[in-house]
Order: structure tokens, then C-alpha cells, then sequence
């Protein structure tokens, strides 16, 4: 059994040690909002935070993160109203939308570091999430409209 | 799962039809909240309930198109429904929705009709139940925002839905003058936005059934390679691992054999997979891209397995009477597609038949696959959203692998596939070569058209209709050339085919227009003057009364790009424009992209400038999404996309080999959309061909190079 705390709330877990995080969080927790693109880290839409930085989930294992803070999609703003989740919508950024999830993660660590992004620092953030759509001017001009709202 | 599964039936019971509504809008995710207010059917796609909110059904697939917003307006509009009140239901696979396929940039052409018609249909029958509760003339009756009004007497929709539901649907309605639109020609946030971004929207990787199992499958690395052996002892021993059984292909729409682990995880299956021995039987391992490439290039320069497709006027003679004569040989890669959300389906067999809960473009032909591999006609598909799509989820392989699972494992198993499986188990846009010889007369006009392809084509593929038919370009994708020559000679492939976003216009549009580029330049002209001055004003193509084609469009796409993008304006040093247009899905696009190349010869995207003519523009917005997202598809695979074949088998795996696009790569893309009163037309797709040779044409200004073969960077 392994203890995580996920979104401000205590877990006891049964999945094997190296089971990834991701696996966990959707197979076990039902907390499907974390999405699985390439199981190596390549694409960022396995995105969570832990202790604020923004990691992998899908390859990080349950054994790595015992006794870090994880933050996933479903508790980023207990009312959907993050100005992030908000900008998304204003910018309508999403078209599938798989992606977005694991976005929005990363452009939450940037701007908890970072309050007023600059393009080139957007890029930096932002350029190991893949979106297959072509949303990425839109997520830029959401992550520069949620700043302005910070 | 996390759509809040509330059955209406027990839901009525529970709550008082005068708040339910209100309730569950507060309750459920924005997708799933339906009329649960007593919901009253007026027609096939709409319900209305008690509470006002009106539900419409959604027939076709979203695989990130907007069609769960697109399709909505277009009924609401009809209805004159209050757009806040509108919540969407994706409809199951039914007869009664008609042809649930989606693809070819058709779901909002060809529903047009239909969604206005079941949103007159509605109104017609909301008025009628108003007219008889207040005994008027039904003909005295306004609607407006989900009120019906007759003087100083108003119902809403919630009143009325009743009584509405029990009037008989009509036949015959009068629709709208498209003048008096108020939700269509607007920006509408999609609907699915809320969902979206808290992680709520539901996916078919998120369907989650009770005791349901979960699989992978480990396929054959090589094309057409079948189970020679397996060894299950370690797979069995890992924890979780339930069932190890064998998968035989099913036809070329599911050609893919292997053996499957059934786990209690995603984990369990996927380190049963890892543990797995298998023997595969020889199939062909001879197949590489280079020989497929020396194939395709021995077929366009002898010509000999060559079939002819058109051939107007005297094409040899005209070359050899022509003042220049130009010759150049274009070649394009397979691609994958790489969905970001990779291949998977859940399926529930049992005694009674079949039930799927799929993230496909085509529940219809899923369906029929996936009950007949397991013998069964009796078959419900669920049809969740889609992570993506491009034309690969048209295919039913992964429908057919669950049910099969799910019938070997005597539970309902959701069968996932790896980034890996997904990249080396695809069905590829077609590899393709071209050589074209084209010639300008004394007034440099383009005097003869010779062109001749090869490729492995996707309806050989799929053992179905002319070869040809699935990869050379309309006539309308030249300009009138009175001597003009179209040959295709199919090549012999083990690799799977398919459509990729906007199909055999990928490459077609690749070839024509860098040779138009190039007969421009050899003519000394302006590229863009050059092909404005072979549209000819007014020239039309009919078929049954209907205009397919009208080159005033083109023009004036062109035209608009080459006004917006600064065409002919200075640029910063190192920069230049190149240009491409396209007619394809019915619609009409321009575009103009301003390019540097570095000193390793690699081109960087600074800005696409484009014009769309896609008929009335029914979600602006969603439109500009799609033109944008058809560019970053059509660049990402201009630049750096290739599929690569050795051994008989695809050599790149993951996204590490395979590269998307990334933010840092993003040009700032600008769409103008023509203004228009033409019924709608394609959007997903249309995007998609010019970009390739924009940047390519806009390189030969920089480099004095043509880049004759993608990708660019390799």
C-alpha cells in the first residue's frame, strides 16, 4: 500500500510500486482527466505537478512521487475556474481536446514561476506538450490572457 | 465512467419536472446534461423539456472538428432556440439518424439540410401546440430565444414541449432566409469547452464498465505476419494477467494478427505484454522504402504500368511544338496519423450480442466488422469523443480486437494500444511519386500538362473500386490546359493505406502547385499573377443543375491572401513569401507563407497568411480553428513526417522519431474567410494540401533550390 496526497486529499493506493502514475490515477483512482499519449514522456499529456514542477505521469513511477504533493486537472480549481481553465475557454482553444489537460498543467507551473510569460518563455514551458490539432497559438494567447488576469 | 450516468426514467421519478432541469444543469458536465426535465421528442435530433432546456442529438463523430457545436447552432437557429438553453447528447448508432460516418470535411455539408429541416420541424410543432392553447392562427406567431409569442400571450419551449411533442412532425417546413440568422455566421464557444478543461470530457480511453478487463495486444511487427507460436508462461505470471489469447486478422480494414493479455489494469496487460514469447510465421520481408521508391520512379519514367486517367487534347504534340519545356519529378512519404489519444475500444460480448463503446469516425462500419468477427448482427455502439481522428479512426481494427477480447475473456474488456502500436500499426498515407512535364507556349501560357504518378494506393488496399480513384486529382485542380495528360500506375505494397487528412490532395496539390511555381518563375512572372491570369472569369462546372466548381472563387481566395499577407511588400532580410491555392472538399483555400531558411538549409514557418471560401461560414471561429490545425497537420509533415519502411516492417516507433510539430515551431497563422451565401462546405480538410508547397516555393525564392521531395528536413 502506498499513501499519496492528490489534489489537497490523502490516498492509500494498491497498485505495485512500479506502476506509473498515470496508471494509478486512471486505473485505480478513477481520476481519468490525466490522459495517456506515448508512455515515454515525449508528448505532455500525462502532465500532473509534483510539489510544482510539472512532471511525466506516465513515466513516473507510484515509487517516486510516496510523499510529494500531486496536482492533476480535476484539482486545479475545485470550480473549473482557474484563470487558465477560463482563458481556454475565452481563447477556445481546445479542438479534440486530449491534449489540453496535460496543457493547462504545464502552463499552471510556468505561471505559478513566472507572472508575466514572454513569448520565448512560453515556448520553453510549453514545448514538450504535443497538440496533434495545431491549438498552439490559441494555448499562447490563452497562457498570456490568464496572466493578465494573475 | 465520468459522464454522470442519471437515467432519465429514474431521475423523473426522483425530482419534480419543474426543477429537474435546473438541478442537473448544475449537477452534470455541460455534455451530459440533457433534457432532463421530462424531455419531450419533436422530430429525430431534438427533445425539449419541461424546464426549456432543449437536447439536440449529435449524429456524427467530433474528432476535434466542432461538429458538437457546428450541428447544434444549425438546429437552434431553425428553432429559434435560446443558444443557453441548447445542451448536446451524442446520438448511439441508429438507423434513424442516417449515415453516422464522419469524414471528408462532409459532416456539416451534408447535414445542412437535414439539422435545418429538424429545427423548422420543431419550431413548426412548438408554434402548433401554442396555437391551439391559445386558439390563434398559427401563422400569427413569433419565436424568439426559446419563447413562443402570439400579442401579449408567451409560452416557453419548457410549457410547450408537451404538447409540442404531440403534434405530428411536419413533412414540409419552410426554412429560415439566411438573412435573419442569428447563432449561424457567429462566433459559438464549443460546447464542450467546460468539460474540457477540467478533464471531465469523455474519451474512449475513459470508459470504465463494471468487472470490465483490461487488454493490449502485441501485433506483428512485420506487415501480414501471422502467430507461428506463443509462450504465455511469464505473461501468466505477472499479477493481474487473467487471459493470454491469440488475435487473427480480420481482412485488410483489420489486418493486424497478435496475441492479446487481459489484466485487472492497464499496467498488468501491458508487463504481461513485455513477458510475452512469441514466434511469427515468415511473411515478405523485402519491402523497404527504398525499393517501394526505386519502384514508384521506374513507373512514372517508363510509363509502361501506367494507366491512362484523362487525356485531352494532343499532349505530344503540344510538348514538342512548346517554346519552354520544364520536367520535374515530385516524391512524397508514408505518413502516420498519431492521434494523440492512442487506438483503443471497450467491448461488452455476450449471449445476447454485441455492445461497443468506440472513439470512431464510423460506428456504422465499425459495428458490422466487429459483430461479424464475432458472429453476432446484434450490435450497439456508444460513440465517445475522439482524441483526434484525421481518417484513422474511420478504420474498425481496434472495434474488432475488442470484441474478439471481450468474447475470449467472458467480460467487457477495453483493449489499449501503445504510442508504438498506434505508429507501426496505422493506416499510412500513401507514399507517392510524380512526374509532370509541362510546357509554356510564346505567350506563356501553360500549353500542355503531362502528368504521371505512381504509388501504392489505399483502394488496392482495401481490394475495393479503381486504384487510380483514390489518388490523382480532379480536372479542377488544374486550370484549363487544353492538352493535359493524367497517367497513375499503382505499386505493390504490404503497407497498409488509408485516408489522411484531405487524402490523396496532400500530394497531388504538392506537385501541381510547386510545378505551377515553377512554370511562373520560368516564365518570369509574378506567381501569383501567373496562375490569376489562367483562371478564366466565369468559367463554372455543372453536374445535374448544381454548380460543382466556379473559378471566381478561386480568384478571389487568391486575391483576398494576396492582399492580407502584404504579397509584393518588403520583408525583413532572410524572408520571403510563397504561395499555393487549392480547390478541394468543395471549398476553396489560398495561402502565402513567409519563410527563412538557417544556414543548415532548414526552413523555419514565420506566418501563413490564408483564404477560405467554404460557402457560409456557420462557426467563424471554428473554422479559423480548423484552417489552422489543417496547417500545422500538412507543415508538420512537410517538414519533418516521414514513415519509414525495413524489413517489411515501419522503422519509427514513437514521437522521438516520428516528431510533431511543437509551440516554438507554431507560425501566427491568419484565416480570412470570404463572405458568402453559398450552401456550406468542407472545413477540416481543406487546409491541409496548399501549405506544402507555400513553403517549399517560398524556399526556391530564398535558396534558389526546388525542393522537390518532403519531408524538407531530414
Amino acid at each position: 500500500m502506498t499513501k499519496l496526497t492528490i489534489n489537497g486529499k490523502a490516498h492509500e493506493v494498491h497498485s505495485e510500486p512500479d506502476t506509473p502514475l498515470l496508471w494509478v490515477l486512471r486505473d485505480e483512482l478513477e481520476m481519468a482527466g490525466t490522459k495517456f499519449g506515448c508512455g515515454r514522456g515525449y508528448c505532455g499529456s500525462c502532465t500532473v505537478l509534483a510539489n510544482g514542477e510539472p512532471i511525466r505521469s506516465c513515466s513516473t513511477a507510484l515509487s517516486n512521487v510516496v510523499g510529494k504533493k500531486i496536482l492533476t486537472i480535476e484539482g486545479l480549481s475545485p470550480s473549473g475556474t482557474h484563470p487558465l481553465q477560463r482563458a481556454w475557454q475565452a481563447e477556445n482553444v481546445p479542438q479534440c481536446g486530449y491534449c489540453q489537460a496535460g496543457q493547462i498543467m504545464s502552463a499552471a507551473a510556468l505561471l505559478m514561476k513566472t507572472k508575466k510569460p514572454t513569448d520565448a518563455q512560453i515556448d520553453d514551458a510549453m514545448g514538450g506538450n504535443l497538440c496533434r490539432c495545431g491549438t498552439y497559438q490559441r494555448i499562447r494567447r490563452a497562457i498570456h490572457r490568464a496572466a493578465e488576469e494573475v | 465512467m465520468n459522464i454522470v450516468k442519471v437515467s432519465r426514467r429514474d431521475f423523473v421519478k426522483l425530482t419534480s419536472a419543474a426543477s429537474a432541469g435546473l438541478v442537473l444543469g448544475l449537477q452534470l458536465p455541460r455534455s451530459a446534461r440533457a433534457a432532463e426535465g421530462a424531455p419531450f421528442p419533436l422530430g429525430t435530433f431534438v427533445e425539449v423539456g419541461t424546464d426549456g432546456i432543449v437536447t439536440i442529438y449529435v449524429s456524427k463523430s467530433d474528432m476535434g472538428q466542432g461538429v458538437r457545436t457546428t450541428l447544434p447552432m444549425i438546429v437552434a437557429e431553425e428553432m429559434d432556440a435560446d443558444w443557453k438553453h441548447v445542451r448536446i447528447r451524442q446520438a448511439d448508432l441508429d438507423k434513424k439518424y442516417g449515415r453516422m460516418g464522419t469524414g471528408g470535411s462532409s459532416s456539416v455539408r451534408t447535414m445542412w439540410t437535414p439539422m435545418r429541416q429538424a429545427g423548422a420541424a420543431a419550431r413548426a410543432m412548438l408554434v402548433s401546440a401554442a396555437a391551439a392553447k391559445w386558439s390563434v392562427d398559427a401563422k400569427d406567431i413569433t419565436v424568439s430565444n426559446g419563447v413562443v409569442a402570439h400579442g401579449a400571450k408567451t409560452a416557453t419551449f419548457g410549457e410547450l414541449a408537451e404538447a409540442a411533442a404531440k403534434v405530428a412532425v411536419p413533412k414540409d417546413v419552410t426554412l429560415k432566409d439566411p438573412a435573419k440568422f442569428t447563432i449561424v455566421g457567429k462566433k459559438a464557444n464549443r460546447l464542450d469547452n467546460p468539460d474540457l478543461v477540467v478533464g471531465k470530457a469523455h474519451y474512449g480511453i475513459d470508459v470504465r464498465l463494471p468487472g470490465m478487463l483490461y487488454a493490449t495486444v502485441l501485433r506483428a511487427p512485420v506487415f501480414g505476419a501471422k502467430v507461428a507460436s506463443f509462450d504465455a508462461t511469464k505473461a501468466k505470471a505477472v499479477p493481474g494477467v487473467k487471459h493470454v489469447v491469440q488475435i487473427d486478422a480480420h481482412g485488410n480494414e483489420a489486418p493486424w494478427a497478435g496475441v492479446g493479455v487481459i489484466a485487472t489494469s492497464t499496467w498488468a496487460a501491458m508487463k504481461g505484454r513485455d513477458a510475452l514469447d512469441v514466434k511469427w510465421d515468415a511473411a515478405k520481408k523485402d519491402e523497404s522504402s527504398a525499393t517501394l521508391s526505386a519502384a514508384m520512379h521506374a513507373a512514372v519514367a517508363d510509363g509502361g504500368s501506367a494507366k491512362q486517367v484523362r487525356n485531352d487534347g494532343d499532349v505530344a504534340a503540344a510538348l514538342s511544338a512548346a517554346a519552354k519545356k520544364l520536367e520535374a519529378t515530385y516524391e512524397v512519404p508514408y505518413l502516420a496519423h498519431a492521434t494523440m489519444e492512442p487506438m483503443n475500444a471497450t467491448a461488452s460480448y455476450t449471449a445476447d450480442g454485441l455492445e461497443l463503446w468506440l472513439p470512431t469516425q464510423f460506428a456504422d462500419w465499425n459495428a458490422g466488422s466487429a459483430g461479424g468477427a464475432v458472429g453476432t448482427k446484434n450490435v450497439k455502439v456508444h460513440v465517445t469523443m475522439l482524441g483526434g481522428g484525421f481518417g484513422r479512426r474511420a478504420f474498425p481494427d481496434f472495434a474488432v480486437e475488442a470484441a474478439l477480447l471481450s468474447k475470449a475473456a467472458g467480460a467487457p474488456v477495453k483493449v489499449q494500444w501503445t504510442r508504438e502500436d498506434d505508429m507501426q500499426h496505422d493506416f499510412y498515407r500513401p507514399a507517392s511519386v510524380h512526374r509532370v512535364v509541362a510546357a509554356l507556349d510564346a505567350n506563356n501560357k501553360i500549353a500542355a500538362w503531362h502528368h504521371r504518378m505512381a504509388g501504392p494506393a489505399i483502394n488496392s488496399w482495401m481490394g475495393q473500386g479503381d486504384p487510380a480513384e483514390s489518388e490523382v486529382f480532379d480536372k479542377e485542380q488544374l486550370p484549363p490546359i487544353a492538352n493535359a495528360r493524367l497517367d497513375f500506375a499503382n505499386v505493390d505494397s504490404v503497407v497498409p493505406r488509408g485516408w489522411w487528412r484531405s487524402v490523396e490532395n496532400t500530394f497531388n496539390a504538392f506537385a501541381v502547385q510547386s510545378m505551377m511555381d515553377e512554370l511562373a518563375h520560368a516564365a518570369g512572372k509574378d506567381p501569383i499573377e501567373f496562375q490569376l491570369s489562367l483562371i478564366p472569369a466565369g468559367h463554372k462546372v455543372e453536374e445535374k443543375g448544381v454548380v460543382t466548381y466556379d473559378a471566381d472563387r478561386l480568384r478571389r481566395v487568391i486575391e483576398l491572401a494576396r492582399d492580407k499577407s502584404g504579397w509584393g511588400k518588403p520583408l525583413p532580410a532572410g524572408r520571403a513569401r510563397g504561395f499555393a491555392a487549392w480547390f478541394a472538399f468543395h471549398s476553396y483555400v489560398a495561402e502565402i507563407a513567409e519563410v527563412s531558411v538557417d544556414k543548415n538549409g532548414a526552413p523555419r514557418v514565420h506566418r501563413v497568411v490564408t483564404a477560405i471560401d467554404c460557402g457560409i461560414p456557420v462557426n467563424p471561429d471554428g473554422i479559423a480553428a480548423q484552417v489552422e490545425g489543417a496547417i500545422v497537420y500538412g507543415l508538420t509533415a512537410a517538414l519533418q513526417g516521414a514513415i519509414t519502411i525495413d524489413g517489411g516492417a515501419v522503422q519509427q516507433s514513437n514521437f522521438h522519431d516520428y516528431p510533431l510539430l511543437t509551440i516554438d515551431q507554431m507560425p501566427v497563422v491568419e484565416t480570412h474567410i470570404v463572405p458568402s451565401t453559398a450552401p456550406p462546405t468542407g472545413t477540416g480538410e481543406p487546409g491541409t494540401p496548399p501549405i506544402a508547397p507555400a513553403v517549399t516555393n517560398a524556399m526556391f525564392v530564398l535558396t534558389g533550390k526546388r525542393v522537390r521531395k518532403l519531408p524538407i528536413i531530414t
